[in-house]
């Protein structure tokens, strides 16, 4: 089996948005939404401050509550590396998912259907990383296989201090900042 | 100033290379490439990958552009191009809009009421070559050919620049010399006999101690340099950030040194009285390279951490420790020279005060420090000699600014067109530049209008300068285009092709056949031998062994490698006056400035009033690509930073809408307020570019604020005439 992840590396990553504009040319994401989105947390009173930089999307979560909420099935877990994804023609569009996902991840496509960050299945089932990671300029993202020891994302979660959004949501997220 | 020193800097490097040797075999990401011969006609069936450079700034990044059944998709990084390494920067990514966007220049336009009022008659290109090139005529006959200027930004330029040049005029401009990075590269002239260049000659990967100081690295997207940054900051190199603003770069420092802004020069006569006193600096180096090392170190003697910290703020602790951090890592020890260096007036001696401090750490021609760029050196095209222009270029009358050389000053075009000294400016023809937002004080731009019998502009999209003019001209984009070959100087020597994708939408027309068409219109024809702009690539290639069939397939053509730095065999060479780093300067003192820089403190902000400084967003260049929808929809508009405590005191809520008024009394347009702990309590800070005026840019018109217009007030460099532009102080106005 495979289950597919990020580690994104917050230290390098300057939030340059290069993700977000790849993803949106790739995908043909319309103008006025995004899958993928930077988030900048500040703590701390000037000048001493301590900035957190992370680049966010769907985390693939493997307790998905936008999957168990869909009445239609639509919302499912792909085979390949257990990616959340949606089946067009199945949605409704009646954004159950959407309001139940903690990390505010899903939109409606003006097509009508619930739309979200798909780790860019269709390049990675041809070997290739995801659009944002491919593109990013500073590095800071790393796709792959956490059911894989010997991956590079495994070993980044191995060596290096991480976090995850929202643990206390208990959605398993896939997504881990490393800092 | 001998000025020879650049080109003839130039000269040698392009004698030092023998005949060019193609290294680049075609890279298999490329081959579905289709030639546009192949493609004309009918539509190709699939997914063409067809390689150029960029253009949505002037680093030219090498990129792969995707086609889809004949419909532009998206664009990626070119990857055997050593500027981008195959990932472009967000604007790069985002390229692909300026194609789409609906809201571009279609056909020619003339005007048809009073200048500045925005209104248009459509015209036929032959309809509009052709006033402009009887217009031209009269002005070549009343005034003299030098009466026509011609301003630009980015190799889009080159062929319009011939043009000119055949015409016989050499007031020949571009605001980012002394708007932008010309204080850098006349203090780094002054000091080590050769300019900075672009891309900047810094070597960031390899540094082990990166200062960067008020360059925001990761917000100012120069791709390789920033692809660098990030290799830095994960390798572990110590970086230390001097900003009044905690920008990203300073979220990623061991050491953030929130300076007092205008007194950089103070902390850096500082730093260089720490590593002499307490013995630092590369003594090797200084002896071997090194002019008046003594009279410099006598007299940075008085400038002790503490005299500092009563300039800049920065405790004297503090600025120790950073100048022991850069002794312990030299020569591997860059202190940035940033590029927007147009701040205070004083920039050409703080530049040089950086310069000065590299010298110290031995870090200029140095692994980790500044590396010795090569170009590939593809020869130009066999011209025909232009026309000796009779007069002097008109920027720079008398010399007032002793080393403005090499670049003309735009703002200096600019007044003699307001005063007709040294003689009248009666045109002036503006190519991809906003010239109202790239010159300070938007007001005497437009009293410089006035008086000009012909303002033409060629743009992408109606920018607010085109609202000014008697002819827009709309061009293709990058996308839709040839453009000459990129020929930049950096670690390796290679060129780059800009090659059309798709074909231009409407009737947009590429710059050098708008070039060709207007030297024919005024009888220059010969200036043009050749047909298309293919054949006259093909001419350069081949001079080099290379055929543009072969680049259309790759894009990119390298050099064999060879040293960079000196340690590994670069013959260290100085075009200083001594031929020497020079640490006193002979030239400055000539000329009666100071040999060694000295501080002066900056003008206080009135009660109340807030020093203005603004800076870049990773999504956008300049006021160049607002329009762009896909950018667009990233940042439709700035926002003021204003500290947290100050929005306390004045009642200004985050989110907020107010307005700025500077010490002229200029007011803004409306700004939504970030309310921050990431800025200094005495100065605010916004991305330039917005707050646009242009009512044909629905998407960009009066959204955010311009610091364009508030900068009413600027400073002139005395020694090279660039115009100081963070002196201007603002104050709320709540009233919206
Ligand atoms: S730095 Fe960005 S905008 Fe500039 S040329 Fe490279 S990809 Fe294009």
């Amino acid at each position: 089996m495979s289950r597919f992840g990020m580690a994104i590396d917050t230290v390098r990553c300057v939030g340059c948005m290069d993700c977000v504009v790849a993803c949106k040319t790739e995908n043909k994401v319309p103008e006025g939404f995004n899958r993928d989105w930077i988030t900048e947390e500040a703590f701390g009173n000037f000048p001493n401050i301590q900035l957190e930089i992370r680049t966010e999307r769907c985390n693939h979560c493997e307790e998905a509550p936008c999957v168990d909420c869909c009445p239609t099935g639509a919302s499912h877990y792909h085979d390949t590396g257990g990616v959340v994804l949606v089946n067009h023609n199945e949605c409704i569009g009646c954004k159950a998912c959407v309001a139940s996902c903690p990390y505010d991840a899903r939109f409606i496509h003006p097509d009508g259907y619930a739309d979200k960050c798909t780790f860019c299945i269709h390049r990675v089932e041809k070997g290739e990383d995801p659009a944002c990671v491919s593109v990013c300029p500073t590095h800071c993202m790393t796709f792959g296989d956490l059911d894989d020891p010997n991956s590079k994302i495994s070993k980044l979660v191995k060596s290096r201090k991480w976090h995850v959004l929202k643990p206390e949501a208990g959605t398993k997220p896939h997504i881990y900042y490393l800092t | 100033m001998d000025s020879l020193s650049r080109r003839r800097f130039l000269k040698i490097t392009g004698a030092s290379i023998a005949a060019a040797t193609a290294v680049t075999s075609l890279n298999s990401v490329v081959k579905g490439a289709k030639t546009i011969e192949e493609k004309n006609g009918s539509v190709v069936k699939g997914i063409q990958k067809i390689p150029t450079y960029c253009d949505l700034c002037f680093w030219k990044c090498g990129a792969i552009a995707y086609v889809d059944n004949g419909k532009l998709w998206k664009i990626e990084g070119n990857p055997i191009d050593p500027l981008s390494n195959g990932r472009l920067c967000p604007r790069g990514t985002g390229g692909v809009g300026a194609s789409f966007d609906n809201e571009r220049l279609k056909t020619p336009l003339i005007r048809k009421s009073v200048r500045g009022e925005d209104q248009w008659v459509k015209a036929t290109w032959d309809e509009a070559l052709d006033l402009i090139a009887n217009k031209m005529k009269k002005i070549k006959t009343n005034y003299g050919p030098e009466s026509l200027a011609f301003f630009s930004h980015g190799i889009g330029g080159n062929f319009l620049k011939h043009t000119f040049k055949a015409y016989g005029t050499n007031n020949i401009t571009a605001p980012s010399f002394a708007q932008c990075r010309g204080p850098r590269e006349i203090g780094f002239e002054l000091t080590f006999g050769d300019v900075v260049g672009s891309p900047e000659r810094t070597d960031i990967k390899n540094t082990k101690c990166l200062v960067l100081l008020g360059s925001h690295l990761g917000e100012n997207m120069h791709n390789t340099q920033v692809q660098e940054f990030a290799d830095a900051v994960g390798a572990g190199a110590t970086v230390i950030v001097v900003d009044p603003r905690f920008s990203v770069a300073a979220s990623k420092a061991k050491h953030y040194l929130p300076i007092k802004p205008g007194t950089d020069i103070a902390l850096l006569l500082s730093w260089m009285n720490v590593l002499v006193t307490e013995g630092l600096y590369d003594k090797d180096y200084v002896e071997k390279y090194g002019f008046g090392f003594e009279q410099f170190a006598a007299e940075i003697q008085e400038y002790t951490p503490e005299w500092a910290y009563t300039r800049t703020g920065i405790e004297p602790a503090v600025i120790r420790e950073t100048a022991r951090e850069m002794g312990k890592n030299k020569p591997a020890t860059l202190v940035h020279p940033g590029r927007h260096a147009t701040w205070y007036g004083d920039d050409a001696q703080r530049a040089r005060s950086v310069a000065l401090l590299n010298a110290l750490l031995g870090s200029w021609g140095r692994k980790g420090g500044f590396y010795t760029p090569y170009k590939f050196g593809l020869p130009g095209y066999p011209y025909p000699e232009y026309p000796k222009p009779e007069r002097e270029p008109a920027d720079n009358p008398g010399k007032k600014y002793p080393f403005a050389e090499g670049e003309l000053l735009s703002t200096g075009l600019r007044e003699a067109t307001i005063t007709g000294n040294p003689y009248p400016i009666k045109g002036w023809f503006v190519y991809a530049t906003n010239l109202m937002q790239a010159l300070p004080n938007q007001q005497e731009t437009i009293k410089a209008i006035q008086n000009l019998d012909l303002l033409v502009v060629v743009d992408v999209v109606p920018s607010e300068i085109a609202g000014w003019a008697d002819v827009i001209l709309p061009e293709a984009t990058y996308l839709e285009r040839y453009d000459d070959i990129s020929d930049s100087p950096f670690k390796e020597g290679f060129i780059a092709l800009r090659q059309p994708a798709i074909d231009p939408p409407h009737d947009q027309k590429p710059n050098w056949w708008i070039a060709k068409k207007l030297a024919d219109k005024l009888g220059l024809s010969n200036y043009f031998p050749w047909k298309n702009v293919e054949e006259y690539l093909d001419t350069r290639l081949k001079s080099a062994g290379l055929s543009l069939n072969e680049f259309k397939k790759t894009g990119i053509i390298k050099r064999p490698p060879k040293p960079i730095y000196f340690e590994d065999g670069v013959q260290p060479f100085f075009w200083t006056q001594s031929g020497k780093i020079e640490f006193y300067s002979l030239k400055l003192k000539e000329h009666g400035f100071d040999p060694v820089p000295k501080f002066t403190a900056p003008e206080e902000p009135p009660a109340g009033f807030f020093r203005l400084l603004y800076g870049r967003s990773p999504v956008h260049t300049f006021s160049k690509t607002q329009t762009n929808p896909i950018l667009n929809d990233m940042m439709s508009e700035n926002e003021v930073w204003v500290n947290a405590d100050i929005a306390g005191r004045y009642g200004v809520k985050n989110g907020q809408y107010i307005k700025l008024k500077n010490s002229d009394g200029v007011i803004s347009n409306k700004v939504k307020v970030k309310v921050t702990e990431r800025i200094r309590t005495d100065c605010v800070y916004m991305v330039h570019g917005f707050g646009q005026t242009s009512i044909r840019n629905r998407k960009t018109y009066l959204k955010g604020a311009s610091d364009a217009q508030l900068v009413t007030k600027y400073k002139m460099d005395p020694l090279m005439g660039g115009t100081g532009m963070n002196v201007n102080f603002v104050t709320f106005e709540m009233e919206v």
